[in-house]
């Protein structure tokens, strides 16, 4: 039974047709797209964790260089020999709309045109394992922002495919059932309605009929 | 045009500075939420966290997770690799699929 009280007339009728075929076009629009993001979603999310596998097994073992470049060095030298970086990262921002989501775009530029330019120190006085460990860093370097802009992708589309989901549930299970039953029950009513006229006119009919010619009650 | 930051402990993240990523030492979950916030409130659109300090300070980054910048991506530090940044990946799922499917 309908929970809200309606009007049984032919105007609300119409008025709740037209908002049932709204809703059931925002339905179906709304679940072609839960489904596009979340195709995209799982694609992106196993990227996302192909990704990470890499970029932490490759930390993991630049962090043991760096370990071994600190014992081979003196504190105060390796402080001075990555005091002052030559490179500088650059970011720039470009959005990308995959159904209505913007998902960030990383280009990134370095400041001096040379990526490899990395080395902020004479190698006079810095031990071999500090290279090797800059070097090592710094071919994670593409593989991370990479890592960063999936995941923030993943983030976004997943807080929009729960709002998406979440809508196409209250569409389904209680919108489109309310309509339908309160839809049926003007039907019913207005149905009843013109019923009930009809009997009414025909015992008047009965009623003229023996007033104008006093038939008698058959 | 923006910058990336690198927060956590100093061991963990000195190396970076070579790449020209800037690096923030924070000695404490207190002065690196502050120092979080700063970032993120500020120019830079990639912000690499410790695992470690990630994990003391998780309701802070959960702050900047619907936002569309900056992205915090923890990443493990010297002390090893906690799981924390699987685990946000998990949650992602989590949270789109209903259940961890990956």
């Amino acid at each position: 039974m309908a929970t809200t009280h309606v009007n049984p007339t032919r105007m609300e009728l119409t008025r709740l047709k037209k908002k049932l075929v709204t809703a059931l076009r925002g339905h179906k629009l709304l679940k072609d797209k839960r489904d596009e993001l979340m195709r995209q979603f799982l694609d992106l999310v196993r990227e996302n964790k192909a990704l990470r596998q890499k970029v932490e097994a490759a930390l993991e073992s630049s962090n043991r260089r760096f370990m071994l470049a600190r014992a081979a060095m003196q504190d105060e030298a390796l402080n001075t020999a990555l005091l002052a970086p030559k490179q500088e990262v650059f970011l720039d921002c470009d959005t990308r709309n995959v159904m209505s989501v913007e998902i960030p775009q990383f280009t990134y530029k370095t400041r001096t045109p040379n990526q490899g330019d990395i080395f902020s120190y004479g190698f006079a006085f810095t031990s071999g394992e500090l290279d090797e460990a800059v070097e090592s860093l710094s071919g994670i370097l593409p593989d991370l922002l990479r890592l960063a802009e999936t995941e923030k992708s993943c983030q976004l589309m997943a807080a929009e495919i729960e709002k998406t989901r979440r809508r196409v549930n209250a569409l389904e299970h209680v919108m489109i059932p309310e309509l339908q039953e309160n839809i049926k029950y003007i039907t019913m009513k207005l149905d009843e309605n013109e019923r009930s006229t009809q009997i009414r006119l025909m015992k008047v009919k009965d009623m003229m009929l023996k007033q104008a010619h006093g038939y008698p009650d058959l | 045009m923006y910058k990336v930051a690198v927060l956590g402990d100093r061991d963990s993240i000195y190396g970076f500075a070579a790449l020209g990523l800037e690096i923030y030492p924070v000695e404490d979950a207190v002065d690196g939420a502050h120092t979080l916030r700063r970032l993120a409130e500020g120019e830079y659109a990639v912000v690499y966290i410790t695992e470690a300090l990630a994990g003391q300070i998780e309701e802070e980054l959960d702050k900047w997770r619907s936002r569309p910048l900056p992205a915090i991506i923890p990443i493990p530090g010297v002390s090893g690799n906690t799981g924390l940044g699987m685990r946000i990946v998990k949650k992602s799922v989590e949270q789109a699929v209903g259940s961890d499917i990956i």
